[in-house]
């Protein structure tokens, strides 16, 4: 019976081209019938694609119309057009260890070896492209003309950077910098317009006070200082000189941090009275447990220089030397090196300045290797004006991973290298939306992802995946740039052009006067508060 | 198509049952708005980019997978050459037009996907997976469905094919010649 069936298919079929044959085209009502079988098909694939894009669509516009939020970048992105170079800088490096050498780097001077070392990663696996990302780096128009280090290792290896031979954006190749044996003979040099300050937080504020004093432009790292006194002193001669002067938080320039303070301004997470940070590391790198260069001994260290403005002077030790960060006689553990980004991030999307009060406690409970500073370390920071607490907490002793959170009444948002908003279920704001199922609480109300071109209304888990990652580069224009670099290049902008670099000496004393706060309730074991008319921590 | 013509070929022919001629029309329209949609989705979307599957790649050619997301401009090309890809070969597939090249080209994509990231013992993926996965997946089930479309079929029967390949087959002897078009390989 199929074989009858079928061949009645095939002779209806073959039927048609023998009788209109005659009008010489051979081709049949039947045949053209035949041919355009699937177009009730694509009728309702039509119909179901235009119902899903209108309805995805409807959707979309309405969340952004309710949010109030653009499509696409921040509006606001400092230096977002590249001006050109202007006049040549001369740069001075003071510490050239590992943030000193990464500094200068992303300046535009990479080590010899280090270019080595990640061209041949870069063979081994093409995800690796960090070589490229310096290649890629933009000009700034500057020179390393001072390097001074208290290890002659170090030193050296600032000396090979200055004159590397594979510059970034066609930059030319630089003669050797001069190596200074002390920082003062290098702000003394008449070749010298700007340093980098790079060395341990407790040479921070004397070096800034004398830069200052010498007329050097300054580029200062975090913590800006170890205490609250050098805090003091230090805005005061930044305050009554004319450099510029920027503190190393190169996340002022993260473009999720941009767009942070726009959904803020916005007001898309209603009240907010709870923002958590944190800081979860697990590794003995990351607890400041760094390598001894074999190379180290008191016949290469300057330990005298080194000591410097520390209050208890010890014999030389190489681990004092090379793990600075686990002694208070040098910086302030977690508060200086980690809370500081935490709070600065904050700071900088919302504008919280200095807090009210402080509460912390911790303790040295992983890493019993002699260190004085806290490696779980907790600090509850109020804000009564703005109804707002802002709450740190640190472990050294687990990895697992802890966003930063800004918890409002109708929405919770994540940032990240990316950044999540997410509707309260019992969001006020967003109570009619949610029961015209136009938003879902349990998907993202929005998710930007950098490197792309925007945010978008609805997002998926994939999605969701990319934005958590990466946090050393950000992206201007779609394109991956280190933020480091963009943060050299602000303070060089503002070096020749005028204007206010985005982490100056007025975000560095609310950083450094809110870390330190942490740390004296931490020692004292007490709420100390913030006297905001004497401007001291009481 | 290639004999068309030949009693040899006409001799040939299948003779699909109306059953069988459903089935398989049926597979070759669900396969062909599988691939077009996909295509269209992709287009559609402004953030969409091959990068996070590719970098993910395992086994013996994921070098060359990480090596086209690494770099920006073939990414580009990859994306292009993936999203349209998919629109043609599900409109040929669904319309019935060339479909024996949309069906080559489909099984060829798919075979990337499924070399570029297969579910391999050990292998595990950041990427989340709608699924459970033992060697065989998804991918590779509808690549073998292709494989049944390749053999057996039809766009002759139900499909612009018929009218795109007339004059070729109509030159000869109508009715052997359709017939053999119809069950040809």
């Amino acid at each position: 019976m199929s074989d009858e069936r079928t061949n009645d298919v095939v002779g209806q079929a073959g039927q048609e081209p023998e009788a209109t044959e005659m009008t010489g085209k051979g081709i049949g009502r039947r045949d053209v019938i035949k041919a355009l079988a699937s177009i009730p098909i694509f009728g309702v694939f039509f119909y179901s694609f235009f119902k899903k894009k209108a309805g995805d669509d409807f959707r979309r516009s309405e969340i952004l119309a309710e949010l109030g939020v653009s499509e696409g970048a921040p509006a606001y992105i400092p230096e977002a057009i590249s001006r050109s170079p202007g006049e040549h800088v001369r740069v001075g490096i003071i510490g050239f260890g590992g943030e000193g050498e990464s500094l200068v780097r992303n300046a535009g001077f990479a080590h010899p070896e280090w270019i080595a070392e990640r061209q041949e990663e870069m063979k081994e696996d093409p995800r690796n492209d960090w070589y490229q990302s310096y290649i890629d780096q933009e000009d700034l128009n500057i020179s390393i003309t001072g390097v001074c280090d208290v290890f002659d290792v170090r030193a050296e290896r600032g000396l090979a950077a200055s004159k590397v031979d594979l510059r970034p954006g066609g930059g030319r190749v630089m003669p050797e910098a001069t190596r200074f044996l002390r920082y003062t003979d290098m702000l003394e040099s008449p070749d010298v317009d700007a340093v980098i300050i790079a060395t341990p937080d407790h040479w921070h504020s004397q070096m800034t006070i004398d830069a200052a004093a010498a007329g050097k432009h300054v580029y200062c790292e975090k913590a800006m200082t170890r205490t609250e006194e050098e805090t003091r002193a230090m805005y005061e001669a930044v305050k009554s000189s004319d450099i510029v002067f920027q503190l190393g938080h190169q996340n002022r320039q993260v473009e999720s941090h941009m767009k942070a303070r726009e959904i803020i301004e916005k007001d898309i997470l209603g009240p907010i009275c709870l923002i958590e940070t944190t800081t979860n590391r697990n590794s003995p790198n990351g607890a400041w447990v760094y390598d001894i260069h074999e190379e180290g001994s008191p016949e290469t260290i300057d330990w005298e220089q080194f000591e410097g403005p520390a209050p208890n002077k010890v014999p030389f030790s190489l681990e004092r030397f090379f793990r600075w960060r686990c002694w208070f006689d040098y910086g302030t553990g977690l508060s200086g090196d980690l809370l500081s980004h935490e709070y600065d991030a904050v700071n900088q999307i919302l504008d919280v300045g200095i807090p009210h009060s402080a509460v912390a406690s911790g303790g040295v409970y992983f890493y019993k290797d002699g260190r004085d500073v806290p490696d779980i370390f907790q600090a509850v920071f109020e804000y009564p004006d703005r109804d707002l607490t802002f709450m740190y907490s640190a472990t050294l002793a687990n990895g697992k991973r802890r966003g930063k959170m800004f918890m409002g009444h109708d929405a919770t948002m994540e940032v990240g290298s990316g950044l999540t908003v997410r509707a309260e279920r019992e969001s006020t704001r967003f109570e009619q939306k949610i029961d015209d199922d136009i938003i879902d609480p349990s998907l993202p109300l929005f998710t930007y992802r950098p490197g792309f071109k925007g945010i978008d209304a609805v997002t998926s888990a994939t999605e969701e995946y990319f934005a958590s990652r990466g946090l050393l580069y950000t992206y201007r224009g779609g394109k991956r740039v280190s933020a480091y670099h963009l943060h050299i290049k602000e303070w060089l902008d503002v070096i020749r052009n005028g204007g206010d670099p985005s982490c100056n000496i007025e975000r560095g004393f609310e950083e450094a006067m809110t870390c330190h706060m942490a740390t004296r309730a931490y020692q004292l074991g007490r709420k100390v508060e913030w006297d905001p008319v004497r401007r001291r921590i009481v | 198509m290639t004999q068309g013509g030949s009693a040899a070929a006409a001799a040939r022919s299948p003779d699909y049952s109306n059953v069988q001629l459903t089935a398989l029309v049926a597979l070759r329209m669900l396969i062909g708005w599988h691939f077009f949609y996909e295509g269209l989705a992709k287009l559609l979307n402004p953030y969409w980019t091959s990068a996070g599957y590719l970098s993910e790649s395992k086994w013996w050619f994921s070098e060359l997978f990480v090596s086209l997301a690494a770099s920006p401009g073939t990414l580009s090309v990859v994306d292009f050459l993936n999203s349209w890809g998919l629109v043609a070969i599900g409109l040929g597939l669904m319309l019935g037009c060339l479909t024996r090249a949309a069906t080559i080209a489909g099984m060829v994509l798919l075979f990337l996907y499924y070399i570029a990231a297969p579910p391999f013992v050990g292998y595990v993926y950041a990427m989340p997976a709608e699924g459970a996965y033992l060697i065989v997946n998804k991918v590779l089930i509808e690549l073998a469905a292709m494989f049944v479309l390749l053999v057996f079929p039809t766009s002759m029967i139900f499909g612009l094919d018929r009218l795109i390949f007339w004059k070729r087959i109509a030159g000869g002897r109508s009715r052997e010649v359709l017939t053999a078009a119809e069950g040809v390989r």
